[in-house]
Protein backbone atom coordinates (compact mmCIF):
# COMPACT_ATOMS: atom_id res chain seq x y z
CA UNK A 1 0.00 0.00 0.00
CA UNK A 2 3.11 2.07 0.77
CA UNK A 3 4.44 1.86 -2.72
CA UNK A 4 0.53 2.90 -4.35
CA UNK A 5 0.63 6.13 -1.72
CA UNK A 6 3.64 7.77 -2.44
CA UNK A 7 3.36 6.89 -6.50
CA UNK A 8 -0.25 8.81 -6.23
CA UNK A 9 1.86 11.75 -3.91
CA UNK A 10 4.41 11.47 -6.76
CA UNK A 11 1.63 11.74 -9.37
CA UNK A 12 0.21 14.68 -7.72
CA UNK A 13 4.15 16.40 -7.55
CA UNK A 14 5.03 16.04 -11.26
CA UNK A 15 2.01 17.80 -12.79
CA UNK A 16 2.27 20.36 -10.53
CA UNK A 17 6.28 20.66 -11.29
CA UNK A 18 5.94 19.81 -15.08
CA UNK A 19 3.03 22.48 -15.09
CA UNK A 20 5.18 24.86 -13.56
CA UNK A 21 8.32 24.25 -15.81
CA UNK A 22 6.31 24.87 -18.82
CA UNK A 23 4.40 28.18 -17.75
CA UNK A 24 8.15 29.17 -16.70
CA UNK A 25 8.81 29.51 -20.38
CA UNK A 26 6.62 32.21 -20.45
CA UNK A 27 9.20 34.08 -17.74
CA UNK A 28 10.48 37.24 -19.73
CA UNK A 29 8.31 36.51 -22.83
CA UNK A 30 4.45 37.71 -22.02
CA UNK A 31 2.48 39.29 -23.86
CA UNK A 32 2.45 42.52 -21.68
CA UNK A 33 4.58 43.00 -18.47
CA UNK A 34 1.80 42.32 -15.63
CA UNK A 35 0.71 39.01 -17.37
CA UNK A 36 4.42 38.06 -17.47
CA UNK A 37 4.10 38.38 -13.73
CA UNK A 38 0.90 36.36 -13.41
CA UNK A 39 1.82 33.66 -15.09
CA UNK A 40 5.22 33.67 -12.95
CA UNK A 41 3.08 33.86 -10.00
CA UNK A 42 1.38 31.13 -11.34
CA UNK A 43 4.49 29.20 -12.10
CA UNK A 44 6.07 29.53 -8.48
CA UNK A 45 2.87 28.59 -7.14
CA UNK A 46 2.97 25.29 -8.80
CA UNK A 47 6.39 24.28 -8.20
CA UNK A 48 5.94 25.06 -4.40
CA UNK A 49 3.10 22.97 -4.48
CA UNK A 50 5.27 20.73 -6.00
CA UNK A 51 8.21 20.66 -3.58
CA UNK A 52 5.13 19.73 -0.91
CA UNK A 53 4.40 17.00 -2.42
CA UNK A 54 7.84 15.86 -3.01
CA UNK A 55 8.59 16.38 0.27
CA UNK A 56 6.47 14.43 1.80
CA UNK A 57 7.19 11.56 -0.73
CA UNK A 58 10.54 11.82 0.03
CA UNK A 59 9.78 11.38 3.41
CA UNK A 60 7.85 8.11 2.82
CA UNK A 61 10.73 6.82 0.89
CA UNK A 62 13.27 7.37 2.83
CA UNK A 63 16.95 5.66 2.08
CA UNK A 64 18.07 9.24 1.28
CA UNK A 65 15.21 10.60 -0.98
CA UNK A 66 14.83 14.11 -0.92
CA UNK A 67 12.71 16.10 -2.69
CA UNK A 68 15.85 17.41 -5.14
CA UNK A 69 16.39 14.04 -6.07
CA UNK A 70 12.56 13.01 -7.14
CA UNK A 71 12.80 16.10 -9.09
CA UNK A 72 16.06 16.07 -10.65
CA UNK A 73 17.38 12.22 -10.79
CA UNK A 74 14.33 10.33 -12.18
CA UNK A 75 13.58 9.41 -15.62
CA UNK A 76 11.17 10.35 -17.60
CA UNK A 77 9.39 6.72 -17.23
CA UNK A 78 9.30 7.70 -13.66
CA UNK A 79 7.79 10.95 -13.73
CA UNK A 80 3.87 10.53 -13.47
CA UNK A 81 2.02 13.63 -14.59
CA UNK A 82 -0.93 13.42 -17.06
CA UNK A 83 -0.07 14.10 -20.23
CA UNK A 84 -1.71 17.35 -20.65
CA UNK A 85 0.40 19.42 -18.53
CA UNK A 86 3.56 18.48 -20.60
CA UNK A 87 2.23 19.79 -24.20
CA UNK A 88 3.51 22.95 -25.58
CA UNK A 89 2.72 26.45 -24.58
CA UNK A 90 2.05 27.17 -28.20
CA UNK A 91 -0.11 30.73 -28.15
CA UNK A 92 -1.07 32.48 -25.06
CA UNK A 93 -4.23 31.11 -26.00
CA UNK A 94 -3.18 27.45 -25.90
CA UNK A 95 -0.92 28.18 -22.56
CA UNK A 96 -4.25 29.67 -21.05
CA UNK A 97 -6.34 26.82 -21.85
CA UNK A 98 -3.94 24.08 -20.88
CA UNK A 99 -4.13 26.39 -17.47
CA UNK A 100 -7.59 26.11 -17.10
CA UNK A 101 -7.97 22.88 -17.56
CA UNK A 102 -5.75 21.49 -15.14
CA UNK A 103 -6.73 24.42 -12.98
CA UNK A 104 -10.54 23.47 -12.78
CA UNK A 105 -9.33 19.83 -12.27
CA UNK A 106 -6.99 20.57 -9.31
CA UNK A 107 -9.64 22.87 -7.52
CA UNK A 108 -11.87 20.20 -7.45
CA UNK A 109 -9.31 17.00 -6.53
CA UNK A 110 -7.78 19.69 -3.88
CA UNK A 111 -11.47 20.67 -2.05
CA UNK A 112 -12.19 16.66 -2.29
CA UNK A 113 -8.81 15.55 -1.26
CA UNK A 114 -9.06 18.33 2.29
CA UNK A 115 -11.78 15.83 3.92
CA UNK A 116 -9.67 12.74 2.60
CA UNK A 117 -8.00 10.26 5.67
CA UNK A 118 -4.10 11.11 4.77
CA UNK A 119 -3.99 14.02 7.20
CA UNK A 120 -0.88 14.93 5.00
CA UNK A 121 -2.45 15.26 1.68
CA UNK A 122 -5.10 17.00 3.02
CA UNK A 123 -3.30 20.02 4.52
CA UNK A 124 -1.09 20.09 1.65
CA UNK A 125 -4.46 20.00 -0.51
CA UNK A 126 -5.38 23.37 1.74
CA UNK A 127 -3.02 25.35 0.91
CA UNK A 128 -2.20 24.48 -2.06
CA UNK A 129 -6.50 25.28 -2.88
CA UNK A 130 -6.40 29.25 -2.12
CA UNK A 131 -3.45 29.75 -5.06
CA UNK A 132 -5.38 27.13 -7.09
CA UNK A 133 -8.64 29.14 -6.75
CA UNK A 134 -7.00 32.24 -8.39
CA UNK A 135 -5.41 30.04 -10.99
CA UNK A 136 -8.77 29.35 -11.99
CA UNK A 137 -10.46 32.91 -11.77
CA UNK A 138 -7.76 34.05 -13.81
CA UNK A 139 -7.80 31.31 -16.39
CA UNK A 140 -11.61 31.18 -16.42
CA UNK A 141 -11.37 34.87 -17.62
CA UNK A 142 -8.77 34.88 -19.77
CA UNK A 143 -10.54 31.79 -21.77
CA UNK A 144 -13.61 33.48 -22.01
CA UNK A 145 -11.68 37.06 -23.22
CA UNK A 146 -9.70 35.62 -26.19
CA UNK A 147 -13.23 33.07 -26.54
CA UNK A 148 -15.25 36.32 -27.00
CA UNK A 149 -12.92 38.61 -27.94
CA UNK A 150 -11.73 39.35 -31.70
CA UNK A 151 -12.11 36.72 -34.70
CA UNK A 152 -8.37 35.95 -34.31
CA UNK A 153 -8.37 35.31 -30.60
CA UNK A 154 -11.69 32.39 -30.95
CA UNK A 155 -10.33 31.40 -33.97
CA UNK A 156 -7.16 30.35 -31.87
CA UNK A 157 -9.11 29.17 -28.98
CA UNK A 158 -10.39 26.67 -31.47
CA UNK A 159 -7.48 25.68 -32.72
CA UNK A 160 -6.03 25.28 -29.09
CA UNK A 161 -9.40 23.38 -27.81
CA UNK A 162 -8.28 20.91 -30.86
CA UNK A 163 -4.69 20.31 -29.81
CA UNK A 164 -5.29 19.94 -26.01
CA UNK A 165 -8.79 18.63 -25.78
CA UNK A 166 -7.53 14.86 -26.49
CA UNK A 167 -5.24 14.74 -22.90
CA UNK A 168 -8.43 16.11 -21.07
CA UNK A 169 -9.93 12.02 -21.10
CA UNK A 170 -6.13 10.99 -19.11
CA UNK A 171 -7.65 13.66 -15.97
CA UNK A 172 -10.42 11.30 -14.89
CA UNK A 173 -8.81 7.99 -15.92
CA UNK A 174 -7.36 6.59 -12.57
CA UNK A 175 -4.18 4.41 -12.68
CA UNK A 176 -4.09 1.57 -10.76
CA UNK A 177 -2.28 3.01 -7.66
CA UNK A 178 -4.92 5.43 -7.42
CA UNK A 179 -7.84 2.80 -7.49
CA UNK A 180 -5.75 1.32 -4.63
CA UNK A 181 -5.59 4.49 -2.86
CA UNK A 182 -9.32 5.56 -3.76
CA UNK A 183 -9.86 1.56 -2.10
CA UNK A 184 -7.80 2.76 0.85
CA UNK A 185 -9.54 6.50 1.34
CA UNK A 186 -6.46 8.26 0.96
CA UNK A 187 -7.06 9.19 -2.71
CA UNK A 188 -10.14 10.89 -4.04
CA UNK A 189 -12.24 9.24 -6.76
CA UNK A 190 -11.99 10.83 -10.01
CA UNK A 191 -15.33 9.69 -10.95
CA UNK A 192 -16.95 11.68 -8.08
CA UNK A 193 -15.10 15.28 -9.46
CA UNK A 194 -15.90 14.28 -13.39
CA UNK A 195 -19.33 15.72 -13.75
CA UNK A 196 -18.50 19.04 -12.00
CA UNK A 197 -15.61 19.77 -13.52
CA UNK A 198 -17.47 19.06 -17.01
CA UNK A 199 -20.53 21.42 -15.97
CA UNK A 200 -17.56 24.09 -15.05
CA UNK A 201 -15.85 23.80 -18.25
CA UNK A 202 -18.81 23.89 -20.34
CA UNK A 203 -19.97 26.84 -18.08
CA UNK A 204 -16.79 29.00 -19.16
CA UNK A 205 -17.13 27.92 -22.81
CA UNK A 206 -20.55 28.75 -23.28
CA UNK A 207 -19.77 31.99 -22.09
CA UNK A 208 -16.78 32.33 -23.94
CA UNK A 209 -18.44 31.30 -27.55
CA UNK A 210 -16.37 28.10 -27.55
CA UNK A 211 -17.93 24.35 -28.67
CA UNK A 212 -17.27 21.43 -25.73
CA UNK A 213 -15.25 18.33 -28.06
CA UNK A 214 -18.20 15.47 -28.17
CA UNK A 215 -16.70 12.05 -29.15
CA UNK A 216 -12.74 12.91 -29.45
CA UNK A 217 -10.24 9.81 -29.12
CA UNK A 218 -8.64 10.83 -25.65
CA UNK A 219 -4.61 10.09 -25.11
CA UNK A 220 -3.66 8.63 -21.82
CA UNK A 221 -0.33 6.99 -20.42
CA UNK A 222 1.26 9.67 -18.89
CA UNK A 223 0.20 8.76 -15.07
CA UNK A 224 1.82 5.40 -15.93
CA UNK A 225 5.07 7.12 -16.85
CA UNK A 226 4.22 6.51 -21.23
CA UNK A 227 4.47 10.44 -21.91
CA UNK A 228 4.57 12.25 -25.10
CA UNK A 229 7.77 13.12 -26.93
CA UNK A 230 7.75 16.46 -25.17
CA UNK A 231 8.58 15.16 -21.56
CA UNK A 232 12.04 14.54 -22.97
CA UNK A 233 12.89 18.21 -23.63
CA UNK A 234 11.28 19.42 -20.63
CA UNK A 235 13.41 17.21 -18.55
CA UNK A 236 16.93 18.15 -20.50
CA UNK A 237 15.73 21.09 -19.41
CA UNK A 238 14.86 20.87 -15.75
CA UNK A 239 17.63 18.57 -14.98
CA UNK A 240 20.30 19.57 -16.88
CA UNK A 241 22.50 20.83 -14.51
CA UNK A 242 22.19 18.14 -11.80
CA UNK A 243 22.82 15.69 -14.40
CA UNK A 244 25.79 17.61 -15.80
CA UNK A 245 27.13 18.31 -12.44
CA UNK A 246 26.28 16.02 -9.80
CA UNK A 247 25.49 17.64 -6.28
CA UNK A 248 26.35 20.88 -7.94
CA UNK A 249 25.10 23.52 -4.97
CA UNK A 250 24.14 27.22 -5.36
CA UNK B 1 4.16 59.83 -38.65
CA UNK B 2 1.61 62.33 -37.96
CA UNK B 3 2.53 62.03 -34.12
CA UNK B 4 3.62 65.71 -33.09
CA UNK B 5 4.85 66.42 -29.34
CA UNK B 6 1.55 67.98 -27.60
CA UNK B 7 2.38 68.84 -23.75
CA UNK B 8 -0.22 67.09 -21.18
CA UNK B 9 -0.18 66.99 -17.48
CA UNK B 10 0.06 63.58 -15.95
CA UNK B 11 -3.64 61.72 -16.23
CA UNK B 12 -5.00 65.47 -16.87
CA UNK B 13 -5.54 64.84 -20.69
CA UNK B 14 -9.31 65.36 -21.71
CA UNK B 15 -9.95 64.21 -25.49
CA UNK B 16 -7.95 61.11 -24.68
CA UNK B 17 -9.89 57.44 -24.35
CA UNK B 18 -7.45 55.33 -23.84
CA UNK B 19 -5.92 56.32 -20.47
CA UNK B 20 -3.01 58.51 -20.05
CA UNK B 21 -1.04 57.69 -23.27
CA UNK B 22 -0.97 60.27 -26.20
CA UNK B 23 1.59 59.05 -28.51
CA UNK B 24 1.21 55.09 -29.07
CA UNK B 25 2.49 52.59 -31.49
CA UNK B 26 -0.18 50.96 -32.59
CA UNK B 27 -2.90 53.12 -31.10
CA UNK B 28 -6.35 51.54 -30.03
CA UNK B 29 -4.48 47.81 -29.34
CA UNK B 30 -3.20 49.36 -26.66
CA UNK B 31 -4.51 48.85 -23.03
CA UNK B 32 -5.66 51.74 -21.12
CA UNK B 33 -3.29 53.15 -18.51
CA UNK B 34 -4.78 52.40 -14.31
CA UNK B 35 -3.64 53.30 -10.72
CA UNK B 36 -3.06 51.24 -8.21
CA UNK B 37 -3.82 52.06 -4.14
CA UNK B 38 -3.29 49.42 -2.09
CA UNK B 39 -4.11 49.19 1.77
CA UNK B 40 -1.47 47.37 3.44
CA UNK B 41 -3.83 46.30 6.58
CA UNK B 42 -6.88 46.74 7.84
CA UNK B 43 -7.89 50.51 9.22
CA UNK B 44 -4.74 52.07 7.18
CA UNK B 45 -5.78 54.61 4.24
CA UNK B 46 -5.09 52.92 0.77
CA UNK B 47 -1.91 54.02 -0.88
CA UNK B 48 -0.72 54.99 -4.00
CA UNK B 49 1.95 52.29 -5.03
CA UNK B 50 2.22 52.53 -9.13
CA UNK B 51 0.45 52.40 -12.18
CA UNK B 52 -0.58 48.99 -15.02
CA UNK B 53 -2.01 48.26 -18.21
CA UNK B 54 -5.46 46.55 -17.96
CA UNK B 55 -8.08 46.30 -21.09
CA UNK B 56 -10.88 46.58 -18.03
CA UNK B 57 -11.33 47.14 -14.30
CA UNK B 58 -11.56 43.22 -13.49
CA UNK B 59 -8.11 42.79 -15.31
CA UNK B 60 -6.81 45.58 -13.77
CA UNK B 61 -7.56 44.66 -10.02
CA UNK B 62 -5.95 40.91 -10.90
CA UNK B 63 -3.23 42.30 -12.52
CA UNK B 64 -2.91 44.73 -9.41
CA UNK B 65 -2.56 41.78 -7.12
CA UNK B 66 -0.31 39.71 -9.29
CA UNK B 67 2.07 42.75 -10.12
CA UNK B 68 2.06 44.90 -6.26
CA UNK B 69 1.07 41.90 -3.73
CA UNK B 70 3.34 39.37 -4.52
CA UNK B 71 5.02 40.00 -1.19
CA UNK B 72 2.09 40.34 0.99
CA UNK B 73 2.07 44.18 0.55
CA UNK B 74 -2.02 44.11 0.75
CA UNK B 75 -5.42 43.69 1.77
CA UNK B 76 -7.41 45.30 -0.54
CA UNK B 77 -7.28 47.17 -4.17
CA UNK B 78 -8.48 49.84 -5.59
CA UNK B 79 -7.71 50.90 -9.37
CA UNK B 80 -8.83 53.97 -11.28
CA UNK B 81 -8.33 54.91 -15.13
CA UNK B 82 -5.72 57.48 -15.01
CA UNK B 83 -7.11 59.74 -17.21
CA UNK B 84 -9.87 60.34 -14.57
CA UNK B 85 -6.87 61.33 -12.29
CA UNK B 86 -6.57 65.20 -12.38
CA UNK B 87 -3.50 67.23 -11.49
CA UNK B 88 -2.14 70.30 -10.40
CA UNK B 89 -0.05 71.97 -12.84
CA UNK B 90 3.77 71.76 -12.58
CA UNK B 91 4.30 75.22 -13.38
CA UNK B 92 1.73 76.87 -10.93
CA UNK B 93 3.78 75.16 -8.18
CA UNK B 94 5.31 78.61 -7.66
CA UNK B 95 1.64 80.34 -6.91
CA UNK B 96 0.07 77.33 -5.78
CA UNK B 97 3.07 75.99 -2.69
CA UNK B 98 4.87 78.99 -1.97
CA UNK B 99 2.90 81.35 -0.28
CA UNK B 100 2.30 78.60 2.29
CA UNK B 101 6.40 78.68 3.26
CA UNK B 102 6.69 81.72 5.99
CA UNK B 103 3.93 81.11 7.53
CA UNK B 104 5.09 79.03 10.14
CA UNK B 105 2.25 79.89 12.50
CA UNK B 106 0.05 77.13 10.49
CA UNK B 107 1.76 74.66 12.31
CA UNK B 108 0.37 73.52 16.10
CA UNK B 109 3.26 73.59 16.93
CA UNK B 110 3.12 76.63 19.76
CA UNK B 111 0.93 74.51 21.98
CA UNK B 112 2.60 72.40 24.96
CA UNK B 113 1.18 69.40 24.34
CA UNK B 114 0.26 67.17 27.20
CA UNK B 115 1.91 63.65 27.39
CA UNK B 116 -1.41 61.95 26.88
CA UNK B 117 -1.59 62.87 23.10
CA UNK B 118 1.11 61.18 22.26
CA UNK B 119 0.21 60.54 18.30
CA UNK B 120 0.46 64.55 16.95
Amino acid sequence: MKQELINYILHLADNALILGQRNAEWCGHGPVLEQDIAMTNISLDLIGQARNFYQYAASLLGEGATEDTLAYLRTEREFRNCLLVEQHNGDWGQTLLRQFLISNFQQLLYTALQTHKDRQLAAIAEKSLKEVTYHLRWSSEWVIRLGDGTRESHERMLKAIDTLWRYTGELFEPAAYETACVQDGTAVSLATIKDEWQHKTGEVFSEAGLPVPENIFMLTGGKMGKHTEQMGYILAELQYLQRAYPNAQW
Amino acid sequence: MNNFLKKFYYGDIPEEQSGGQYVTKEGKSDWPLWEVFIRSKQGLDHKHVGSLHAADAAMAIENARDVYTRRMEGVSIWVVESKYVHASNPDEAGSLYEPANDKVYRHPTFYQLPDEVNKM
